[in-house]
């Protein structure tokens, strides 16, 4: 049944929920990410002390040291919400498996000299393990961080990481034809090989790090921002420069991701840090502990992975890091004079 | 109610109806012999004393062209039951069957 | 390339299984930098024991790109049906207008337990140590979040056009009847993460589910809601999945160890219960909410629970599972509760943010027919009496406010479930105070957690307590009226958003803008 409406006769009540029109001044249109974002986490009148945490609310404040007025100005510049999130990502998941068929079809990676293929398997494998943690560390902030702005966003980042994971687990099928023994090695590398030690113990502090804003820091911005380019920029240009684009059809993905979600850490990060002179401090901390922290963990792995390169590979990633840092209002570690 | 029931307690699925779902519904009705189909608004519920299955290449055959099982999940409703699932065939069960 | 190549064998073929097992099962590793206890240390406190994680079976073996690409294609299509609708006008397309009052309470009540959900799962996908269980758990997490958006984008709309839709989240933080739903996801959330697994995947997703979006989204189909059914089957489509989860970490939990045994049975029998009373607004919904009617309470609850329920159980009886202590409590109450409820919402209407009214003829001949043992000689008379006072001027309203039981909110109207007549009371001290209950059930629960639910936050206490007054309320000023300040506390447009249905805003702006009466005949 279909009814004939006189729309000029009908009036909008309003433009949108009330919880909107108050985070955005005013009762206008409003966006899906505003919909879908603003006041829907609750925030009083809990009724029992969660078991595992008598001493906090369910939703509680104070599970990191950062301060904020208003913890929704911690805003997705990437505007996601679940629908347009998914979309965006299951178009790149497409374009991706097109390069993972293609490379997997002519035995791209598979087919690769020995050595290479050894390279590619000590250099990458095992770091699907390290994204599992990240996965971790970003459930984490999902569960006990404060407001929808950014646990959403790290909802889709934790989920980004388990894909990332996955893909670098299908890097190692392509390498060893499906039969899983580059993922066993992997998982051997990165249990016992000395290359990856520092970076597994790291990732192993990190997964009981109780401050959900600093690790949102320490995972999101210092591990990421300084071992994301030294794997997917650094080692994959060299090595496609030599051997061809195999490797950089099969890490597409990350490059793009790496680039797209800088953006909405930063974001973050740069509000939180002007909110206040404490929280700049406190962030500057954290900033100046754990880029210690990633120095000490790192190096081994660059040394394997670079050789004789390895001290120009870590110096083009740190001077990137610098000057992203900057932009945040973040002075490099060794200007502030905060001990590690 | 059937006598049926009181012999086998029955397994359900559910999926929203349109045209994708002609066929799957089509196809779990060839394969399950004792296959109950009920139509409500927006929605066909199956139901199978014991044991339902959906097979890939019954679907195929009606679609004529290859299927993945897993895109039943867009338009399913609702499951009751134990599950299987492999490439080939999605089961519901259950054990005492 | 300047090197040799060396041709490997081809890749092998792998099936859906295999991939998911390479790609997913060995992802997590036994940590040695920091202790196992440390990094997981919610896992255990539940007196759960875990052997073998390994055992743990995901059915639907997603994998991330999967997850992706036919999410992607849900939503594509779900929000490609929300903008013509809207563009179309598609909320003048429902039977009448007292039907925007199931997404009111659903609005209200149920998208915030999604939001709650998808919290509580994200708890869970981090704080198991199990690498199959957590990433079944997180995709949980992700999808309660895409239900809780899309029932905000779509109903949206129809907040643009009627009343009792504008502040969902602040009222639910906050209205009396709405920490029904409020206080049970949080008993869940503030429990462990084998209780909440229990609590919300099996007892509610998989036992309970079915009644809550089953007749109700097919009631919304019914009365023209083309956007409510779309985002309600979309989202169920996700809920297949939760379903199989809740299922199958019930079993995986009592395979484990036979010392679960009974705590899982103590769960069940609890979360039977909470779940069961939080479906009582469910109950009025489809009985006197929906203005065409799908299917009754009764028939709903034998379809769904005692025989796909029953049958569940009968196949977890092979673990020692029984039914859920105080079922028969249910089928017994399954003839009165929606007319009990709606009653008792009838006499409230005015501190709600829904419109209520008396059926029509038609209906009560058609709750006469589903209910032939009870509607007729005790729930009939009342609604005509209502009618008759309605007629005269004197809609029938109740100044006071209900007292509710302490376990599971709702106001203490159910009755005994051997006497339709008599209203059931039960009631306990503890550290010598006395505590009220609805039924045995809600007493058990208390009687097992007392220092949980001593803790609850019950509307009507904190509303004598004062606590529900705006910042800056001065209660001994000349003229204070408490229950109209506790109204804005709660951030109800007053005179808009709730009272009776028939010349309510919402009435007549149906029929000045479609055209057609405010009750479709």
């Amino acid at each position: 049944m279909q009814v004939d409406i006189k729309t000029t006769t009908v009036t909008q009540l309003r433009q949108t929920f009330s919880h909107t029109a108050r985070a955005i001044g005013g009762d206008k249109p409003a966006s899906r990410y505003q919909e879908a974002t603003y006041g829907m986490q609750p925030l009083v009148n809990f009724h029992y002390r969660p078991l595992w945490q008598p001493e906090m609310e369910l939703y509680d404040v104070r599970r990191t040291a950062v301060v904020m007025r208003d913890w929704y100005a911690l805003k997705d510049p990437r505007q996601y919400y679940y629908g347009s999130y998914t979309i965006t990502r299951s178009r790149q998941q497409e374009a991706m498996e097109k390069n993972l068929e293609f490379v997997e079809k002519r035995g791209l990676l598979r087919d690769l000299p020995e050595p290479l293929r050894a390279k590619l398997i000590h250099t990458l494998v095992p770091l699907r393990h390290l994204e599992w943690g990240a996965n971790t560390n970003n459930c984490y902030i999902t569960a006990y961080g404060f407001g929808v702005a950014i646990t959403q966003a790290t909802m889709f980042h934790a989920m980004d990481r388990l894909g990332l994971a996955q893909y670098l687990s299908r890097i190692g099928l392509s390498l060893d034809g499906n039969s899983g023994e580059a993922l066993a090695e992997g998982k051997q590398l990165w249990m016992h090989d000395d290359t990856w030690q520092g970076l597994r113990r790291l990732v192993e502090n990190l997964m009981v790090c109780e401050d959900w804003f600093e690790l949102h820091v320490a995972q999101n911005l210092v591990l990421d921002g300084l071992l994301q380019p030294l794997v997917f920029q650094q080692f994959e240009r060299r090595f496609s420069s030599q051997h061809g684009p195999a490797l950089s059809l099969v890490t597409e993905f990350m490059n793009n991701w790496f680039e797209e979600t800088s953006r909405w850490v930063d974001a973050t990060i740069k509000t939180a840090t002007a909110e206040s002179a404490a929280n700049s401090a406190l962030i500057h901390g954290w900033v100046s502990h754990w880029r210690e922290a990633v120095r000490v963990a790192i190096a081994p792995y660059a040394d394997a992975v670079f050789i004789e390169d390895a001290a120009d590979a870590l110096a083009a990633v740190d001077a990137q890091f610098d000057s992203r840092i900057a932009k945040l209002g973040l002075k490099a570690a060794v200007d502030t004079g905060i001990a590690a | 109610m059937s006598a049926v029931i009181k012999e086998k307690d029955r397994v359900f699925v559910a999926f929203q109806t349109n045209d994708d779902t002609r066929s799957i519904v089509e196809a779990i009705e060839a394969d399950n012999a004792e296959a109950i189909v009920s139509r409500y608004p927006a929605m066909v519920k199956i139901e199978v004393p014991g044991r339902l299955v959906i097979r890939r290449e019954t679907i195929e055959d009606l679609i004529g062209r290859a299927y993945d099982l897993r895109e039943l999940h867009i338009n399913l409703i609702s499951i009751s039951g134990n599950i299987e699932e492999s490439d080939d065939e999605l089961v519901l069960h259950w054990n005492q069957h | 390339m300047n090197m040799p190549i060396t041709p490997q064998k081809p890749a092998k073929k792998l099936s859906l299984k295999d991939n998911y097992n390479l790609l997913t099962r060995g992802l997590g590793w036994e940590t040695s930098y920091q202790d196992m206890d440390k990094v997981f240390a919610q896992d255990k406190f539940e007196g759960i024991k875990i052997h073998d994680w390994d055992k743990w079976e995901d059915p639907f073996r997603l994998t991330m790109d999967a997850y992706w690409k036919y999410q992607g294609e849900k939503e594509k299509k779900l929000y490609a049906i929300v903008d013509a609708f809207q563009q179309n006008n598609g909320q003048f397309n429902v039977t009448d207008a007292r039907y925007i009052n199931t997404l009111k309470l659903f609005l209200t009540g149920v998208s915030p337990l999604e939001y709650q959900a998808h919290r509580g799962f994200a708890m869970v996908g981090r704080n198991f140590r199990g690498t199959s269980a957590r990433i079944a758990a997180q995709m949980q997490a992700i999808d309660e979040l895409r239900h809780a958006q899309t029932q905000a984008h779509t109903i949206s709309h129809y907040n643009k056009f009627f009343s009792g839709l504008h502040d969902p989240t602040h009222m639910f933080d906050r209205v009396w009847y709405l920490s029904v739903p409020k206080s049970y996801f949080e008993d869940a959330m503030s429990a462990g993460p084998f209780e909440f697994i229990t609590a919300i995947s099996f007892s509610f997703e998989y036992v309970l589910t079915n009644l809550l979006f089953m007749p109700f989204m097919s009631g919304a189909a019914y009365n023209g809601d083309m956007a409510t059914v779309t985002f309600g089957f979309s989202a169920q489509s996700d809920e297949s999945r939760h379903m199989t989860l809740g299922l199958e970490v019930v079993k995986f939990i009592l395979e484990q160890d036979p010392d679960n045994v009974p705590i899982v049975q103590k769960w069940l029998d609890k979360w039977f219960w909470r779940g069961y009373r939080l479906l009582t607004l469910v109950s009025m919904m489809m009985d006197y909410m929906l203005p065409k009617k799908v299917m009754s309470w009764a028939e709903a609850w034998e379809m769904y629970f005692e025989q796909n329920g029953g049958a569940l159980f009968n196949d977890l009886a092979r673990y020692g599972i029984r039914m859920p202590k105080y079922h028969e409590v249910a089928s017994k109450e399954k003839h009165r509760l929606s007319h009990e409820a709606w009653a008792t919402f009838y006499n409230f209407s005015h501190a709600a943010a829904f419109h209520t009214w008396v059926p029509e003829e038609s209906e009560m001949k058609w709750l006469a027919e589903k209910y032939p043992t009870t509607f007729d000689s005790l729930y009939r008379p009342r609604f005509e009496h209502w009618r008759e006072q309605q007629q005269k001027g004197e809609r029938f309203s109740n100044g006071t406010l209900p007292m509710l039981c302490q376990v599971c909110q709702v106001p203490m109207f159910f009755t005994e479930p051997d006497d339709p007549t008599k209203i059931c009371f039960r009631e306990t001290t503890y550290r010598d105070e006395k505590f009220h209950f609805c039924s045995d059930g809600c007493k058990d629960i208390f009687g097992n957690e007392p220092e949980k639910y001593v803790q609850a936050w019950l509307p009507v206490h904190q509303i004598y307590q004062g606590n529900c007054f705006r910042p800056g309320t001065d209660p001994t000023a000349p003229g204070f009226e408490p229950l109209a300040e506790v109204l804005q506390y709660y951030g109800f447009h007053v005179g808009e958003d709730g009272g009776e249905y028939l010349g309510s805003l919402d009435a007549r702006n149906w029929t000045q803008w479609t055209g057609k009466p405010a009750v479709a005949e």
